[in-house]
């Protein structure tokens, strides 16, 4: 029995919180003490069947799940390999995956007492979502958003606030998605008492990381199941877009020990990779420490942070989630990257050829789907995670196509 | 630990004279290299016992406005780790007695290599330092290495470090404890001074340490206030500040930069003095 587990790559992080030499707890004292009590009543909660139940119950007719697990024929028959099925996550309540997670922490939250939720946003996903789930239980919500976040995702903006949440922009350091989570760590460090920070990605320490998979691995184990009511045998590939990567680990995770399935995780390389404007921390940065964990960062040779680049909001970080670095590290899931101008091009033929609008986030991936679909026979079976829809994107979108709404 | 460094011997001697020490923070190459020499030469002729030197860092999280700010006005004028250590061998020329500390976060130092940090910085002349983002969960990485060098490694304990927890934040504790008096970060609120008294000697009924104060320290006479229970008072968004707004309409040093630190730390320093004569 251990030494199966020893083999596996689902036993992760260690009683440190490492996966690898990545994770752990690199933040200040103040925050260690809250650190703890979170990691004990998650395990508590883990351990009480009755706290499942309520998340399932919530799971199910709250956000909708299970979620379909679409043949995506059209795009299937254009590219002309693989056969192509889409995770439909975007079809959950608010509009993407940010929320198995959301529902999952704010329930921990109620049992711990907290009435405060605090949570960072980029896009403003996750932002909505906990906006949403404060809502339906009556907990005050605060949001850390970049100030220029706050004026590139109005519609979103807009939407917390119709929650009944409170949107501080964040002024400090570069005003966007790293700036918000070191504003919401020192929010925290100033309100301990009645305070839970709902981390909206799987990075951040331990047990962020580790809890934050466990809510999303939800899609990866309905992937499995529906996958075998479709097919009757394991999909060959998995594809899904990398931001700090909480969709992709969730998809990815259940199937870590079927080496028959390949995994591929797809960063924003926005204007390119040899420019200094993109977020693929994983393929153009190194092991850091950030914001309570050692992982891929993006930073100069002095060890300062660099800011990402990625036309999707949501993938703009100079991160990523501590357990894809360690799956980097030992090969088992290869990550590649998709431009601005790739996953925009991808974003318009997923409109035309499917009738979805993805998210922009999605549409990374989409765009990889495009360059290795027909790379593989028909009787190769590819999932990718549909992690958000586009409408939050039309603006932007609009933008880069030159059309005035 | 058998080494004895500067800070030993500098809160020994103070301990002697019945006072306590003023610890002075201000950011390395804030607002420019030269400039922030000026304030560093001058800090212990205006009082400071201690000198914490602050390593920028694009993400200090656990900062205030006012250093944030510090520390990205050093950047931007191209402070790097290269260049603090720099500072600290140019200091140490003229001064081989007042305990520098580098404070400061983990991912510069562990992009530079612990080891060679460690070394560079034993060479320079360093004496402690405080790792904000270190706790003793990651003790591994870098406290132990520098306790062996012979560099203290000062830890910070909170009022949320309770009974259970402060055993293990004292552990691999040396130099001093740092003690955070309020729940936040630098420079933010002010302390309250029967609370942190209460807090000290919670902290002391397990340590030989000297205990240090610091967040929202701002005058001479909270830090009197403060020294009337501490072995030591930290004061930084104080001095940070009275660089930001020494500065000309282009964000360049001016004549005044330095002596408006220096002002403020020996207003500072005779708040400490006042407290060590009242008893």
């Amino acid at each position: 029995m251990s030494t199966s587990k020893k083999n596996s790559f689902r036993s992760g992080p260690d009683d440190e919180g490492r996966f690898g030499i990545y994770g752990g707890r690199f933040v200040a004292e103040t925050l260690m003490p809250l650190i703890n009590e979170l990691s004990q009543a998650y395990e508590e909660a883990k351990a009480d069947p009755a706290y499942r139940e309520l998340l399932d119950d919530f799971l199910t007719h709250y956000v909708g799940r299970p979620s379909p697990l679409y043949y995506a024929e059209r795009l299937t028959e254009h590219l002309g390999g693989a056969k192509i099925y889409f995770k439909r996550d975007e079809l959950n309540h608010t509009g993407a995956h940010k929320i198995n997670n959301v529902l999952g922490q704010i329930l921990l939250a109620r049992r711990m007492g907290k009435t405060r939720i605090i949570a960072e946003t980029g896009a403003g996903q996750h932002g909505v979502a906990t906006a949403t789930v404060c809502a339906r239980f009556g907990l005050k919500c605060i949001v850390f958003m970049g100030a220029v976040d706050v004026e590139r995702q109005k519609p979103n903006v807009f939407r917390m606030k119709l929650l009944g949440a409170d949107i501080i922009p964040v002024t400090s350091g570069s005003s966007t998605l790293k700036d918000a989570m070191n504003e919401a760590l020192r929010d925290w460090v100033s309100n301990v008492e009645d305070t839970f920070y709902c981390i909206g990605t799987a990075a951040g320490p331990h047990p962020y990381p580790e809890m934050v998979r466990d809510f999303q691995i939800v899609i990866g184990n309905e992937v499995r199941e529906q996958m075998q009511a479709r097919e009757g045998r394991l999909p060959d590939s998995l594809i899904a877009a990398i931001g700090g990567g909480s969709n992709a680990i969730g998809l990815f995770h259940p199937f870590l020990d079927d080496p028959s399935v390949k995994m591929f995780g797809v960063e924003a390389a926005g204007r390119g990779l040899d420019t200094k404007e993109h977020a693929a921390s994983m393929t153009g940065g190194a092991p850091g420490v950030l914001h309570g964990n050692r992982t891929y960062l993006l930073m100069d040779e002095d060890g300062q942070i660099d800011e990402a680049h990625s036309i999707s909001a949501g993938l703009d970080y100079p991160g990523v989630g501590p357990e894809h670095s360690w799956l980097k590290d030992t090969g088992r899931v290869t990550y590649i990257s998709a431009t601005d101008d790739e996953a925009l091009a991808a974003f318009q033929l997923c409109c035309t050829l499917e009738g979805i609008i993805p998210a922009l986030e999605p549409s990374h991936a989409l765009a990889k789907v495009i360059d290795l679909a027909p790379k593989y026979d028909k009787d190769h079976i590819m999932v990718m995670n549909m992690c958000g829809r586009g409408d939050k994107d039309i603006f932007t979108v609009a933008d880069h196509l030159g059309v005035t709404l | 630990m058998s080494h004895t460094t500067r800070i030993d011997s500098r809160f020994a001697e103070l301990k002697k004279q019945g006072r306590s020490a003023l610890v002075t923070f201000v950011t390395a190459g804030d607002p420019d290299f030269d400039a922030s020499m000026d304030i560093i030469n001058g800090l212990p002729a205006a009082g400071a016992d201690v000198i914490e030197l602050g390593m920028p860092f694009t993400d200090p999280m656990a900062d205030g406005p006012a250093i944030q700010a510090s520390s990205l006005r050093a950047l931007a004028n191209g402070q790097n780790m290269i260049k603090t250590l720099e500072m600290v061998r140019a200091f140490r020329k003229n001064d081989n007695d007042t305990p520098i500390v580098l404070m400061g976060y983990y991912n510069p130092i562990y992009i530079y290599g612990s080891e060679r940090f460690l070394a560079d910085a034993k060479q320079a002349g360093v004496d402690g330092l405080i790792i904000v983002d270190l706790p003793p969960e990651e003790d591994q990485e870098l406290c132990i290495p520098a306790l062996a060098t012979g560099i203290n490694f000062i830890r910070l304990a909170t009022p949320t470090t309770d009974e259970k927890r402060l055993p293990i934040v004292l552990t691999n504790t040396s130099g001093f404890v740092y003690y955070v008096s309020v729940l936040g970060v630098t420079g933010t609120k002010a302390p309250n001074v029967s609370n942190v008294s209460e807090a000290v000697a919670r902290i002391k009924a397990q340590t030989d340490l000297p205990v240090a104060v610091g967040f929202g320290v701002r005058t001479g006479e909270q830090a009197q206030a403060i020294a009337r229970g501490a072995d030591g008072v930290v004061v930084g968004s104080a001095l940070v500040d009275a660089v930001k707004n020494s500065l000309d309409e282009n964000g360049k040093p001016t004549a005044k930069t330095a002596g408006a630190v220096h002002e403020i730390v020996q207003d500072l320093a005779a708040g400490i003095k006042k407290a060590a004569n009242e008893i």
